[in-house]
Parts: C-alpha cells; sequence; structure tokens
C-alpha cells in the first residue's frame, strides 16, 4: 500500500511535468487551422479560445480579442517580447495590432500569467 | 421524397454554410442540407410536404437570401414603428458574431436593404457599422439580427461607464457568491471550533447529515466556486494551470476527501474520517470575498485615465450654413463634430475637439493636460486643445483634429499603452509566475507524500491538509500583479502632471538617474530669444546691420532667427530678398543680398572663413547673450547680442534636481562666456558650451562611458539624437503635442521641475514595485513551507486550509491597495 501510494505520487508529479511543460500537443491542435493576418480570440472562463496563432513574418496581424469574462485578470492581453499590451473591455471587443512581428514564438497573456496563450511567427 | 436547389447570396465561408445549414435544418420535413459556397446555392432534401417558401424565408432569416427577398424583413419592421424618426441621422452600431469578410457583406447587405437606409458601411476591423438614412437603431439593430448576427447602439462616447456598470454587475455576482460560501462555511466552521464533532461515525444519523451537508457543499461549488472550475478545467485542457486550477484543486481534494469518508468511511483508519466540508465552502467564500475586494481596488487604479476621459465635451456648438445660406449654430454631440467645422466655445465651456482658433481672443486653462497652472492666452491661429477650458472671452475655432486624433484621445492612448509595459524589475516575478501552478501542484505532492512516509497518524489527514493548504495558499495572483498594478497607478499619477511616460522601462532607469543634461534653449530658458544690444563696426550702423541680418534670416524658425527678425519688425525695417541661402547647422547662414555674400553666424565660423573678427563680443557674453556675427564677404560688419531669458522657475527646479544628487550640466551651442552667464544664474554644475547639435548624441554617450546614467532634457526635435541616446529622454514643453517619439518621457508643460516630478514619481512607483514583489515573494516562499507543515515539529499542528484560503484573498487585494497608495503621492515642488 505504501509502496503503491508514493509510486501514484511519483506518476502525479510526472504527469504534471509532462502534462504543463513537456508537452504542447493539446495547444497545437486547438490552434487555428492555417496561418492568418487577422484573428478573432475569446476570452472566456480563464482561457483564450483559441490558445495558439500562427502568423507569417513581416505581415501585420490583427486580432480582435472578444472579452467575455468579467474578472479583473483578463482586463489586461500582453505580448511578451512584442512590447504590445492592450487593455480589453469587458463584453467588448478590442483589436490588437501587431505589425509585422518578427520570427519566433511569442507568449501572450493577462496581467498575472494565468490566461496564457501563444503566437506562433513563421 | 422532395429536394430543392435554392439561391443563397454573401455565404463566403464554412461558418456562413453552417448558419445556412443550420436555419434549414431547422426547418420541419428537412433531411438533407448541403450548402455549395462556390455556386452560392443550397440543396435540400425531405418530406413531399415541404414548401420552398419555408425554405426560402429560412435563408433569408439565417441573411443570405439575394437581396429582392431579403428586403422583406426589415421593412415590415419598419411599419411596427410607425412614429419613427424620419429625418436623415447617422447612426453607429457594435457587431457582435461577425468572423469573417463575407459576414460583413452579408451584414451591409442586410443594412441597405431596410428600408430608410441610406448608406451602411462595416468596418470589420473593430466590428462596428455606420448607417446613414432615416431608419433609426431599433429596425436596423433588427435588420442585423434577423441576418443572424448580433447588433447594439454605439453609445455617443465610450466614458467608461458602460464598464463601471459590468464592474459593478461583477462585483455584486462575486459578493452573492461569497455569502453563498461563508454562508455554509462559517456555521460548519463554528460547529468544529464549539466543539461539535467533525468525524463521521458509521451508522450513526451523523452521517446523513454530513451526506446532506456534503451535497449543499456540491451546490456551493457548483454555484459560487463553478467559474474556478470550469477555468481550471478549460486551461488544463490547453495545457496551462493558472490560479483557478489551485483553487479548484484545493477544494475540489478536501470535498472528495469528505465525500468519501461520508460514503465509505470503512476504506480509511478511523483517525482519519474528518470531514472537511467546511473548508471548501468556506475557502470559496472568501475567495470571492477577495476577488470582491481586488474588483473595487482596481477600479481605482485605472482612475487616472477615467479622469482623461471625463475631460472630453459631450457637445459642440457647430456653425453650419442653414437652408437659407443663413449661419445657424447648433448644439450637436462631440462625436459628429468634422474635421473643417468652425465651433464657438464661451465663457467656462469646453474645448470640444482639437482646432485652430479663427475668431476672438481668450484665456485657455490647459492645465489639465499640461500641467501648467497658469491661463494660456489664444488668438487668431492660435492652437486649442480638447478637454481645455475656455476661461474668458468667445473663440470661434475650426476644426483640425477629431475622435481618436485629437491630443486628449491621444494621451489617454499613450498613457493606457504605458501603463501595460512592465520595467525590467518586473521580469523575475513574470518569470516565476509562468512555472508557478504547476510548481505549486508539484510542491503539494511532495508535501502529502512526506507526511504519508514520515507524518505521524492521522497520516492520511495530515496528507491531506498539507496538500490542499499548499495550493490554497499559494497566491500566483500576488506575484504577477505586484508590478503591473503599480506602473498603471504611477504612469496614471504621472499623466496628471503632464507627464507622459511612454514605457514601463523609462520609470525604473529614472528612478536611478545620477546625471541631467539640460539643453539651454527653449530647457532651461524661454526658447524666445531677443536682441538686447547691436555693435557696429566702424562706419555701420545698427539698423542697416538688423536689416541684412534679417532679411538672411528671413523664413527660419531658429529662435535666434526669430529674435533678429522681431526686432527688424519692431523698427519696421524692409527686408531685401536673399538669394542661395544656406544654413550651416550649429554655424550660422550664409546668402546673397543685394549681390553681396553675407554671412551670420558665430565667431569661429567665421574665423574659419578666414574673416577678421576684430570686435570684441565680451561685452554681449557676459550677459549671457549669444552673439551672431555679421560679415559681408571678407568684412565683419558688426555683432548682433541676442538673449534669452531663463524661465522664472528653473533655477529652483534645477537646485531641486542638485538636492536629490543630481549631477545638473548645461549643454548648449552658445559660446563659452555667454554659456557661463546663463549657467550661473541657472545655477548648473557644469556647462558644455560651444556644442554643436549633431554633437549632442556624442557629450551623452562619453558622459555614459564614464558609467552615469544620464537623462537628457531638450525640445524633443533638434535635440532627438541626444535624447535616443540617453537613457531617459525628456522632451519638454511639447504643449499637447505628444508624438515626440525620440523621447520615452514627454514633459507637456515647459518648467523644469516636470523632471524632478518625473524623477519623484518613478521612484516612488518602483520603490512601490519593489514592495509588492518583496511582499509577493516573502508571501508565497514562508506562506507554503507552513502549509506543507514545516512548523508542525514546533506547534503540533497544520496550518488550516480556511485560514490559507483568508491568506491567500487577501494578499493580493494587499498589492492592489499598497499600489493605490501611489495615487496620494504628491511631488515635492519646494526645494526648502
Amino acid at each position: 500500500m505504501t509502496a503503491l501510494i508514493n509510486l501514484a505520487g511519483l506518476l502525479l508529479i510526472a504527469l504534471i511535468i509532462s502534462w504543463f511543460w513537456l508537452s504542447q500537443a493539446g495547444g497545437r491542435q486547438r490552434k487555428q487551422d492555417a496561418t492568418v493576418s487577422e484573428a478573432s480570440v475569446i476570452v472566456k472562463n480563464g482561457v483564450y479560445d483559441p490558445p495558439t496563432l500562427h502568423a507569417r513574418a513581416g505581415q501585420t496581424l490583427t486580432l480582435h480579442f472578444d472579452r467575455q469574462d468579467p474578472s479583473p485578470c483578463a482586463e489586461q492581453v500582453i505580448f511578451h517580447g512584442l512590447g504590445v499590451s492592450e487593455f480589453l473591455d469587458s463584453g467588448k471587443v478590442t483589436t490588437v495590432t501587431l505589425q509585422n512581428p518578427p520570427k519566433g514564438e511569442y507568449r501572450f497573456t493577462c496581467q498575472m500569467q494565468m490566461y496564457q496563450g501563444r503566437l506562433i511567427v513563421d | 421524397m422532395a429536394s430543392y436547389q435554392l439561391p443563397i447570396s454573401g455565404a463566403t465561408c464554412k461558418g456562413c454554410a453552417r448558419k445556412i445549414s443550420s436555419a434549414l435544418t431547422a426547418v420541419p420535413g428537412v433531411d438533407d442540407v448541403q450548402v455549395d459556397l462556390e455556386h452560392q446555392q443550397a440543396h435540400v432534401s425531405g418530406s413531399s410536404a415541404l414548401s420552398e417558401a419555408a425554405l426560402q424565408d429560412a435563408i433569408a432569416e439565417a441573411g443570405y437570401a439575394p437581396a429582392e427577398q431579403h428586403s422583406d424583413i426589415p421593412a415590415a419592421d419598419s411599419h411596427e414603428n410607425p412614429n419613427a424618426d424620419r429625418s436623415m441621422q447617422d447612426i453607429s452600431l457594435n457587431i457582435t458574431g461577425a468572423t469573417c469578410a463575407s459576414c460583413v457583406r452579408t451584414i451591409e447587405q442586410a443594412l441597405r436593404s431596410t428600408r430608410g437606409v441610406k448608406q451602411a458601411e462595416m468596418n470589420f476591423a473593430d466590428r462596428t457599422a455606420r448607417i446613414s438614412g432615416t431608419a433609426n437603431a431599433t429596425t436596423l439593430i433588427k435588420a442585423v439580427e434577423a441576418a443572424g448576427y448580433g447588433a447594439s447602439e454605439m453609445q455617443p462616447e465610450d466614458d467608461g461607464s458602460e464598464q463601471e456598470a459590468l464592474e459593478q454587475a461583477h462585483y455584486r455576482q462575486l459578493l452573492k457568491h461569497m455569502w453563498l460560501g461563508l454562508g455554509l462555511g462559517v456555521p460548519l466552521m463554528a460547529w468544529g471550533l464549539l466543539g461539535g464533532d467533525m468525524m463521521v461515525r458509521p451508522g450513526q444519523p451523523s452521517q446523513w447529515i454530513w451526506l446532506a451537508i456534503g451535497l449543499l457543499t456540491l451546490g456551493v461549488l457548483a454555484t459560487a466556486g463553478r467559474h474556478f472550475f470550469i477555468g481550471a478545467w478549460k486551461a488544463f485542457r490547453n495545457h496551462n494551470a493558472n490560479m483557478d486550477t489551485l483553487i479548484a484543486l484545493g477544494t475540489g481534494a478536501a470535498w472528495l476527501y469528505s465525500i468519501v469518508v461520508v460514503i465509505v468511511p470503512g476504506v480509511l483508519p478511523e483517525a482519519a474520517r474528518h470531514v472537511y466540508f467546511e473548508a471548501s465552502a468556506m475557502i470559496i467564500g472568501l475567495i470571492n470575498l477577495g476577488q470582491a475586494l481586488e474588483v473595487r481596488a482596481r477600479g481605482k487604479t485605472s482612475a487616472a485615465v477615467k479622469r482623461l476621459l471625463d475631460l472630453g465635451a459631450k457637445t459642440a456648438r457647430v456653425i453650419r450654413d442653414g437652408p437659407n445660406q443663413q449661419r445657424e449654430e447648433l448644439d450637436i454631440p462631440v462625436e459628429q463634430v468634422q474635421t473643417g467645422d468652425h465651433v464657438r466655445v464661451r465663457p467656462g465651456e469646453k474645448i470640444a475637439v482639437d482646432g485652430e482658433v479663427q475668431e476672438g481672443e481668450s484665456r485657455i486653462d490647459e492645465s489639465m493636460l499640461t500641467g501648467e497652472p497658469m491661463p494660456v492666452e489664444k488668438s487668431v491661429g492660435d492652437k486649442v486643445s480638447a478637454g481645455t477650458i475656455n476661461q474668458a472671452g468667445t473663440l470661434i475655432y475650426r476644426a483640425t483634429a477629431v475622435g481618436k486624433d485629437t491630443a486628449l484621445s491621444q494621451i489617454v492612448a499613450l498613457v493606457k499603452k504605458a501603463q501595460g509595459s512592465k520595467p525590467p524589475i518586473g521580469r523575475l516575478a513574470d518569470q516565476v509566475s509562468a512555472v508557478f501552478v504547476p510548481t505549486i501542484m508539484i510542491i503539494a505532492v511532495i508535501s502529502a507524500l512526506a507526511w504519508f512516509n514520515f507524518g505521524p497518524e492521522p497520516r492520511l489527514t495530515h496528507m491531506l491538509i498539507s496538500a490542499t493548504t499548499v495550493l490554497i495558499i499559494a497566491c500566483p495572483c500576488a506575484l504577477g500583479l505586484a508590478t503591473p498594478m503599480s506602473v498603471m497607478v504611477g504612469v496614471g499619477k504621472a499623466a496628471e502632471h503632464g507627464i507622459l511616460i511612454r514605457q514601463g522601462e523609462a520609470l525604473q532607469t529614472s528612478s536611478k538617474l545620477d546625471t541631467i543634461v539640460l539643453d539651454k534653449t527653449g530647457t532651461i530658458t524661454e526658447g524666445k530669444p531677443a536682441v538686447i544690444a547691436i555693435l557696429c563696426a566702424d562706419g555701420q550702423q545698427e539698423n542697416t546691420l538688423l536689416q541684412l541680418a534679417a532679411s538672411l534670416e528671413n523664413g527660419s524658425e531658429h529662435p535666434l532667427a526669430m529674435a533678429v527678425l522681431r526686432e527688424a519688425e519692431r523698427r519696421d525695417l524692409t527686408l531685401s530678398e536673399a538669394t542661395r541661402f544656406e544654413a550651416i547647422n550649429g554655424k550660422g547662414v550664409t546668402a546673397i543680398v543685394n549681390g553681396q555674400r553675407y554671412r551670420l553666424g558665430n565667431q569661429r565660423w567665421l574665423e574659419s572663413e578666414g574673416i577678421n573678427v576684430s570686435l570684441s563680443s565680451d561685452s554681449l557674453t557676459q550677459k549671457g547673450a549669444t552673439p551672431l556675427f555679421l560679415a559681408s564677404e571678407g568684412t565683419l560688419l558688426g555683432i548682433i547680442g541676442v538673449a534669452d531669458r531663463i524661465k522664472a522657475d528653473s533655477r529652483e527646479a534645477i537646485a531641486r534636481l542638485r538636492e536629490a544628487g543630481m549631477k545638473v550640466i548645461m549643454i548648449t551651442g552658445d559660446i563659452q562666456a555667454s554659456a557661463d552667464a546663463i549657467a550661473a544664474e541657472a545655477g548648473v554644475d557644469e556647462v558644455m558650451a560651444e556644442v554643436l547639435p549633431e554633437d549632442k548624441a556624442n557629450k551623452v554617450k562619453a558622459l555614459q562611458q564614464q558609467g552615469r546614467i544620464v537623462a537628457m532634457v531638450g525640445d524633443g526635435i533638434n535635440d532627438a539624437p541626444a535624447l535616443a541616446q540617453a537613457d531617459v529622454g525628456f522632451a519638454i514643453g511639447t504643449g499637447t503635442d505628444v508624438a515626440i517619439e525620440s523621447a520615452s518621457i514627454t514633459l507637456m508643460g515647459g518648467s523644469l521641475h516636470g523632471v524632478a516630478d518625473a524623477m519623484e514619481i518613478s521612484s516612488a512607483t518602483v520603490r512601490n514595485i519593489k514592495q509588492n514583489l518583496f511582499g509577493a515573494f516573502i508571501y508565497n516562499s514562508l506562506g507554503v513551507p507552513v502549509a506543507a507543515g514545516v512548523l508542525y515539529p514546533f506547534t503540533g499542528s497544520l496550518l488550516s486550509p480556511v485560514i490559507a484560503g483568508a491568506a491567500m484573498s487577501l494578499s493580493s487585494v494587499t498589492v492592489v491597495t499598497n499600489a493605490n497608495r501611489l495615487r496620494l503621492f504628491k511631488p515635492h515642488r519646494d526645494p526648502s
């Protein structure tokens, strides 16, 4: 019994590491279908939907954030590494324009980094 | 069995196809629907009783009917509103549900086919539609809704009231959830504290009571805690973990353990048959309370932007041509004012949009934008800015910028943008935040295992308490909020004093400055020099010299040239035409006047051109004047002394900067002697004179190479390279011109006190961030080990998950409240 519980605990740790840090497969499946220059992102229930966006380098990317979540955590979106942030009005669509983002992978999050998304520019 | 082929219109994406398909499938008798986007057709098969008209109606209701069918829908509606306003008007709608370009076409088509609509255009970027015609808003909204989208009338101006109402609603909902959680949790906890039995005794009636309480707690989790569980699940599916994850895991684990105890107590040792329903309910209640308090406190952090938004006028009195070619004055909503409109503003009224004065004279209070307390005189040709207040006299001005283009709107946009930027000090917290939640989950498991392997009995209970408490006490919010909240309040506070901070980084660097380089002209001095004396060479006359100098400088906007031109105008001198004009940056100007080449510039340049400068300019330089040497071909004709007064408060502000430990350096293109005279009057530490404009950046660089952290203060245009080179560039006295890209901080007022104010606000903000970060790090790094039970050997008990919940909910409120303290900050303007 003791060994079983210890094994279960270690397995749980391995699962946490694998699911949250090593694997992003689910996120990739849920990304938008193709590279876009314009996309809508719904901000609701603690997540960005879709959580992963693909864009082409050298193109202006226009994102429409539809904030349906009244939680103050959702009030701002920050694109790390691009120096872009925007306040999102509750119940409204806010347009964020990224001028020619360079190639790379960028995180976009709320102020507290609880809402997390990825922008892949290639 | 029947099949139909129906024409559709405006459908180009899968979303449109889905809409059409679901509209048709909803028609009774339809078995199968295929939408052919390429040929704009829908193929429908179904029972023979199907009516084609019903299918066409379904397509029309979905908004994809060919135009002739579609027009009936809104038209019918217009009959419902016989009293609708029939005058021509512009209506703007917010559109929802539009996801592709073809949606735009569908919506535009729906609007255009509405009776009374003259023109309809939709802007996909901001999801708005603008409609001109006689149709009223209700009719238009129904037309959009009939097309399968949502619409609401755009409010004349988003002054934040809608947001406030939503925040209020959210606040009330959080409080309701708090009462639900605490309503169950407090009596349960009181029962436990007052000696009530929290253990489950198998076979006794109390087991049933605990089951009922367990179900009630589940009800609380499913209502008041619903958003945590949904958030946690959605984040989990995206391989993310957030605060909701911690709360859902903590409260879920406590409930699950307790319900196992209630339902199958036999699987657990007797000592471990304790229920923790009160912990689940209390934590949910307390965290909702914490979030409600946070909503309240956060509202205050954006007070500065709200105040700026409130500055805007709601209406404007425009002067337009009436039906009989007579000018008539109309009070219209400010968003309907167009560029080129003539607007009348009466004493005490706000300027509605940016403009240029066409008639009248008045004084305008611009303090709300520039921080300058003194009203500014305005007359024909002067610029006025939206949001400022006309004090005396009536003005008529021509609108030059409206809506998002006004200086006020740009200031608001700039402040909002800066409020979202982070200084480097927050990067560590960012890095920690990114891995925080999974790390805490791992710590919770390790803690549980440690208690299981090494802890005393009841081990299972200890496992549960320690893991739950670790999950609940950890607060990623405090960490994540520490920097942005302070930046938000600090940047807003600065804006209230006419200081626009572009980047969070500038906030941090400003607090570390040790050297300030001040440009002389326009920064220390008024920037409006005047001719104070003219020294003539033998045989020359003052007016002849001035006339020649003014002819050379005619058309130039250099401050020294303006002084010469003003003096020539004052003396009523007639200027001659100058040809082959050439301006040599930092040296002077040369041109041909009356067939002869003249030069007007500094001594060094003239000497380098081989001109013998026989006159002494000492008497001018001793007065702080800049000597302008005038020469014809190889002969010096005379010297014009131009002096610029130092600003009334420059000396006081420089003393304030020096008191703050800054080394204050004045930089100027003036010759050493006149620079020294100004420097002595201003009270700076050091003077860099005779510096060419392009060398200013090099001087700043040289100071940086000495290890100094340098701020450069200049006008933002001539000094752009130096401002960009400096660690922090301050553009001073820009008025409402906020588009000074080279400066990281723009001072809309002209006073040097703005530099000192900006530094004080920056220091206070960085101090506040440090306090927040320190508090958040300490809280988490002490709280988590205590929750895991490191104090158990000394105290003999574990931290209650309820206490952890209270601590967690208060920690983020504390951060926001501490950031709000910055709102009380006042710059220290009195150097004594």
